[in-house]
């Protein structure tokens, strides 16, 4: 494989700026989010050419590689610090640094007042770098420290805020259900490694081919469990709406354009395991399905507008994982998809922020309206954005999402028929929440708060807004194109690139029934906020679905009662059982050695029996959880 | 003499000249007892760098007649293990003696006394590592309790002196047990016709030994270590006594001396005893997930900031005798770097809690709050030691951790799964105290409080080097630990497991 020098300078470049973001202080404060733009706009020159040498190499030949030193290197352990880009790892290059760059501008302008400004880009840097090494590392482990790396930012820009409470916990949740996403990664690491040897991408792709199939899919449902808490599928997805605590530009790259699909790339990535595990690859599929309508379903019912789009954006990744379930024809519409959510998706988050940044900082869509009047510009980037994450030909999220309708009924037989229903229900939703965003924002009647003065926002923030418009526009056109896309990246999926296509129905039938979807759910909800009066304050006499919605159907209710609730007893448990029992033990052996004649009269009173009791509770429980560990 | 001999004797020379220097002049006693721990750390690194790293016998030896009639001998030596416990010794050293620079005022006895006890623990801490004769190591794990016992007791805060009094007669008790196996060990050897107590021809004596006397002389050791480590459920004196001891104590306390407790695990337990050492395996692994669990929930529900940091290093002793006993190459030489790392990890946190504690005037967490807004660089050094401590990726505490949970993986799936849970369990109990201390509105009583002046500054910088150097570069560490890890494995007669399913080999 060729090898290049200068992928580090990738990661290096955002690294840098961090770091003396981080370590310069306040006295950076002047001019530390213009260096720390600029360093991320050179990444994505770099990644600009990349790109450019990879064009001028044989199909082939396009993956470079890079190996920096030996990381970890202990008996058959041996893990190199090493960076991998081909016609993968360029498509994310380009969206997380280009995606990156507008967004670090518009936040020059957006975070202008904040005293903390400074500190807000080293961690944009911060996570550009960790991103970058997520999608460019080698091998699994590789992967891992970005994948921490961009939870940690995530972490850090959630809590950006984090003298209000509310946000500091939003902040500590979304890194603790991560976690519990890394510890799936952990775990297929080390199955990894004890099954076939290796953590590397390339070695666990040449072992996969004679191992077993448990193996495989072991190793495949712990990365779907990794997936999931990245990118907020069922059942780890409900970090994601209260991640929205963080600034607007945040909520744009981080919790839509680029770390909350780091899951459809690592599945995508590890096609080779899910190819030889299909039990694997279904539970993709029913994470990805079940994920889709959950988001949708929640986004329905949101009267803040940036927990709406984030429920939006839980279901639009729900489809990638549903398509990144269905072979190398979905893997192409789910990386399509993902790419062209990453434009419309950030686009239409900006312009939330845009939005915002003219009303106080109101976030509850039931008090705006009208806005269309007062934010021209705004208005018609988010438009655009609706056009193409509803599905409107020719706009961008058409041909993304059609593609992977048309592929999810082409999964075959009853599964066939469920996958494309459910695609197409989903399509329908999304049709709906997203005309009720737009209609309560921007064309219903205003109904503001008395000092509410909407006014449009600064060039600064509208032209990469702008910018990203003209990719919800035609993003999905040039990918279509001859199926540039597709064949841009056949070579990562080896020999299962060349699948042939079964159709269930001809692509136009799927197009129109699609179309068909939406229509209905954008007429529904004209018919209930364009033509019907808005309240101002959300109705209460609402049917249960939509009570439900509100409450995020009961995720959070959930996992307190199943997961918080019980931990905290066994915490408190352990607590009692260290002071009384252990700790007391150890005192009252104590006792018994002082006093030897109190200590006799105790063993008649029963003190000496119930250590005894208690010892031969312990041996037992003891014993038995020998007998399971080291099964 | 040899060079590692050189450097157990620095620091004693220290205390010999703070001891002849004015009480009264109580600058001229610190600068004294920093200068010496830094020239002593500085040949400590020295000394590492003429470490022959493929060799797997010890190095600067040196070995002197002591009690002939016992077979008794003052005989010292480093390989790979003990070398990286002596280098995180003495390069913490003058850290916490830096960093805690007002500690020792304001104790029960004078700061000279205070700096003479840290310097003679330094020469101690040097020897238990660098001791390859079991009596000589045996006598300098038992003093080094005096010094610790009058550290707390004289320099501690609240319930000081009953703290002191659990950790000595916790430690006693252990003691008690390893004196009684070593006697044994004498009688064995003397049986079998050469009395011995050096640590390399004890290696064999376990041909000899019946697989009761074996089991027995092999708990008398551990139970020991075990205590000293600590493991479940013998750890309650740490808690009460890191709560109890200064912040620079306790940095001596869990980060090197507890060390002793797994260091011995591998040094005595399992190279004389190996067979023992397969016979308990299931039992030591099991308190080892024990501990790793147990000692991560009562941190999630400590309300006291000195309390949290000891239930994180119960936590963090199960993962090292999790590895160690894992026998495999992974999880030893992970154990290992684990140790070294978790000195650096547990001082972050002992000294920057410490000085927020002093600052605050008090260890309960609650009492903080809103810290990021008021002390920022205080703050962000606490987060980043809260990062080390929950092993986030790129630190050096992540690699030993994964080197360890891969480790035991390959040979005990179950084991390894259920304490991978630590790593949620981990973020919780750090982020938790981190919103509280940190994040949120300012709670009264913090508005004045200030943040790292340049001394403090100083002083932890070298411990974030490290750990952040190492997290991205672990080599020159691995390249010194792997040959001794492998040699104690095949003389203990233990392979890494095959790849299961990997056709290839």
């Amino acid at each position: 494989m060729n090898t290049s020098s200068s992928l580090v300078y990738l990661i290096a470049l955002p690294l840098i700026g961090a770091v003396t973001l981080l370590l310069g202080g306040r006295r950076t404060d002047k001019w530390g989010h213009l260096l720390a733009t600029a360093l991320s706009g050179g990444s994505f020159v770099v990644g600009l050419y990349q790109l450019n040498e990879m064009l001028g190499r044989a199909t082939e030949d396009r993956a470079v590689t890079q190996k920096l030193f030996n990381w970890i290197s202990v008996g058959d352990f041996n893990v190199d610090a090493s960076l991998l880009l081909d016609q993968l790892s360029i498509c994310f290059v380009l969206l997380i640094t280009g995606v990156g760059t507008l967004i670090h501008i518009y936040s020059i302008s957006y975070m202008a007042h904040d005293e903390n400004r400074r500190r807000f880009f080293a961690y944009l840097n911060l996570f550009i770098a960790s991103m970058l090494l997520l999608v460019l590392g080698d091998s699994y482990l590789n992967l891992y420290v970005g994948w921490e790396g961009v939870g940690l930012a995530s972490y850090l820009l959630i809590g950006f805020w984090n003298q209000k409470p509310a946000y500091a916990t939003a902040s500590k949740k979304a890194f603790v259900m991560n976690r519990v996403g890394d510890m799936g990664l952990s775990f297929a690491i080390m199955i990894a490694f004890a099954t076939l040897g290796t953590t590397s991408f390339a070695g666990v792709e040449e072992q996969a081919h004679h191992a077993s199939e448990a193996a495989l899919t072991a190793i495949g449902i712990m990365l779907v469990i990794a997936a999931a808490g990245k990118s907020a599928q069922f059942p780890l997805q409900a970090w994601l709406g209260d991640a929205m605590a963080g600034p607007t530009p945040v909520s744009a790259l981080i919790h839509a354009a680029t770390m909350v699909t780091a899951g459809v790339y690592l599945i995508i990535r590890s096609n080779f395991i899910f190819e030889a595990a299909p039990s694997a690859q279904l539970v993709v599929v029913i994470v990805g399905a079940i994920t889709l309508l959950f988001g949708a379903l929640i986004g329905t019912a949101k009267d803040d507008i940036k927990k709406a789009l984030a429920a939006s954006t839980m279901s639009q990744i729900g489809y990638m994982i549903l398509a990144s379930g269905l072979g190398p024809v979905g893997y192409v519409y789910a990386i399509m998809h993902l790419l062209t959510h990453g434009f419309f998706k950030a686009s239409m988050f900006l312009g939330a922020g845009s939005v915002m940044h003219g009303m106080n900082d109101e976030v509850n869509m039931r008090k705006y309206g009208n806005l269309r009047k007062f934010m021209p510009i705004t208005f018609i980037t988010f438009g655009l954005g609706y056009l193409a994450i509803i599905g409107v030909p020719p706009f961008a999220g058409f041909y993304s999402k059609d593609g992977i309708i048309e592929t999810a009924f082409n999964a075959g037989g009853f599964k066939g028929y469920l996958l494309g229903g459910i695609t197409l229900l989903g399509a329908a939703i999304t049709a709906f929440y997203m005309t009720r965003l737009m209609v309560l924002t921007f064309t219903s009647k205003a109904r503001w708060d008395d000092d509410a003065h909407p006014h449009e926002s600064p060039a600064l923030m509208l032209i990469p807004i702008a910018i990203l418009s003209i990719g919800s526009v035609a993003s999905g056109f040039l990918f279509k194109q001859g199926d540039a896309l597709k064949n841009w990246l056949k070579p990562v999926f080896g020999e299962h690139g060349d699948h042939h296509e079964e159709h269930l129905f001809e692509p136009i039938v799927v197009s129109a029934m699609a179309l068909t979807a939406v229509v209905i759910g954008v007429s529904i909800a004209l018919k209930k906020y364009q033509f019907t009066e808005v309240a101002k304050v959300a109705p209460e006499n609402v049917s249960i679905f939509t009570r439900m919605a509100r409450k995020d159907l009961g995720q959070d209710a959930f996992n307190e009662a199943v997961f918080m609730r019980p931990g905290q007893a066994i915490t408190e448990l352990a607590e009692k059982v260290d002071v009384k029992v252990i700790d007391g033990a150890v005192h009252g052996v104590g006792r018994m050695a002082i006093g030897s004649g109190s200590a006799l009269r105790k063993t008649q009173s029963g003190f000496a029996r119930s250590y005894a009791a208690l010892i031969l509770v312990g041996t037992i429980v003891l014993l038995a959880g020998i007998w399971v560990v080291t099964q | 003499m040899s060079s590692l001999v050189i450097l157990a004797l620095l620091p004693l020379i220290g205390a010999v000249l703070v001891g002849v220097l004015p009480s009264s002049n109580e600058l001229l006693i610190k600068q004294a007892a920093l200068g010496t721990t830094i020239l002593t750390g500085l040949f400590g690194i020295y000394i590492a760098t003429q470490f022959v790293a493929s060799d797997t016998a010890f190095q600067f030896v040196q070995k002197n007649e002591w009690i002939p009639s016992f077979a008794i001998n003052f005989s010292v030596g480093v390989d790979g293990l003990s070398l990286v416990l002596i280098l995180m010794s003495v390069i913490l050293t003058p850290i916490v003696v830096l960093a805690g620079w007002h500690e020792s005022e304001g104790g029960r006895w004078s700061v000279k006394v205070f700096y003479i006890l840290v310097l003679i623990l330094e020469t101690m801490m040097i020897g238990v590592f660098a001791a390859t004769d079991v009596f000589l190591f045996y006598v300098i794990f038992e003093a080094m309790l005096i010094p610790v016992y009058f550290l707390i007791g004289g320099y501690g805060s609240g319930e000081r002196a009953a703290a002191a009094v659990k950790f000595l007669i916790y430690s006693l008790f252990g003691g008690l047990l390893m004196l009684a196996s070593i006697i044994g060990i004498y009688v064995v050897s003397s049986n079998a016709g050469y009395a011995s107590f050096d640590i390399t021809e004890l290696a064999d004596l376990h041909t000899v030994m019946s697989s009761t006397t074996q089991n027995l002389l092999f708990l008398g050791f551990f139970i020991a270590f075990a205590i000293k480590a600590p493991l479940w459920p013998l750890h309650t004196w740490l808690p009460d006594a890191a709560k109890a001891g200064s912040p620079g104590t306790s940095v001596l306390l869990l980060g090197v001396l507890d060390k002793v407790g797994t260091f011995g695990m591998i040094r005595f337990c399992i190279t004389i005893f190996p067979d023992a050492s397969k016979t308990f395996t299931p039992l030591i692994i099991t308190l080892s997930v024990i501990s790793i669990l147990y000692g991560a929930f009562l941190a999630i529900r400590a309300t006291d900031l000195k309390r949290l940091i000891a239930y994180t290093s119960i936590s963090h002793f199960g993962f090292i005798t999790m590895g160690i006993f894992a026998m495999t190459s992974q999880g030893h030489s992970g154990a290992t770097l684990y140790m070294f790392n978790h000195g650096f990890s547990t001082a972050a946190l002992f000294i920057v809690g410490g000085w927020m504690i002093s600052r605050r005037g008090s260890s309960t967490i609650a009492d903080f709050g809103g810290l990021q807004r008021i002390t920022p660089v205080m703050a962000w050094m606490f987060f980043f030691a809260g990062m080390s401590s929950l092993a986030l990726p790129g630190l050096s505490s992540f690699v030993s951790e994964f080197l360890v949970l891969v480790g035991t993986y390959t040979r005990y799936p179950v084991a390894a799964i259920i304490a991978t849970f630590g790593i949620v369990l981990a973020a919780l109990y750090i982020l938790i105290p981190v919103q509280r201390a940190l994040h949120g509105p300012t709670t009264p009583g913090n508005e004045h409080l200030k943040d790292l002046n340049l001394r403090e500054k100083i002083a932890i910088a070298p411990v974030v080097a490290v750990i952040v150097a190492f997290g991205f570069y672990p080599s020159p560490l691995l390249n010194i630990i792997n040959p001794a890890a492998t040699h104690v494995l095949e003389k203990a007669g233990f392979t890494d497991p095959a790849p299961t399913e990997n056709a290839g080999k």
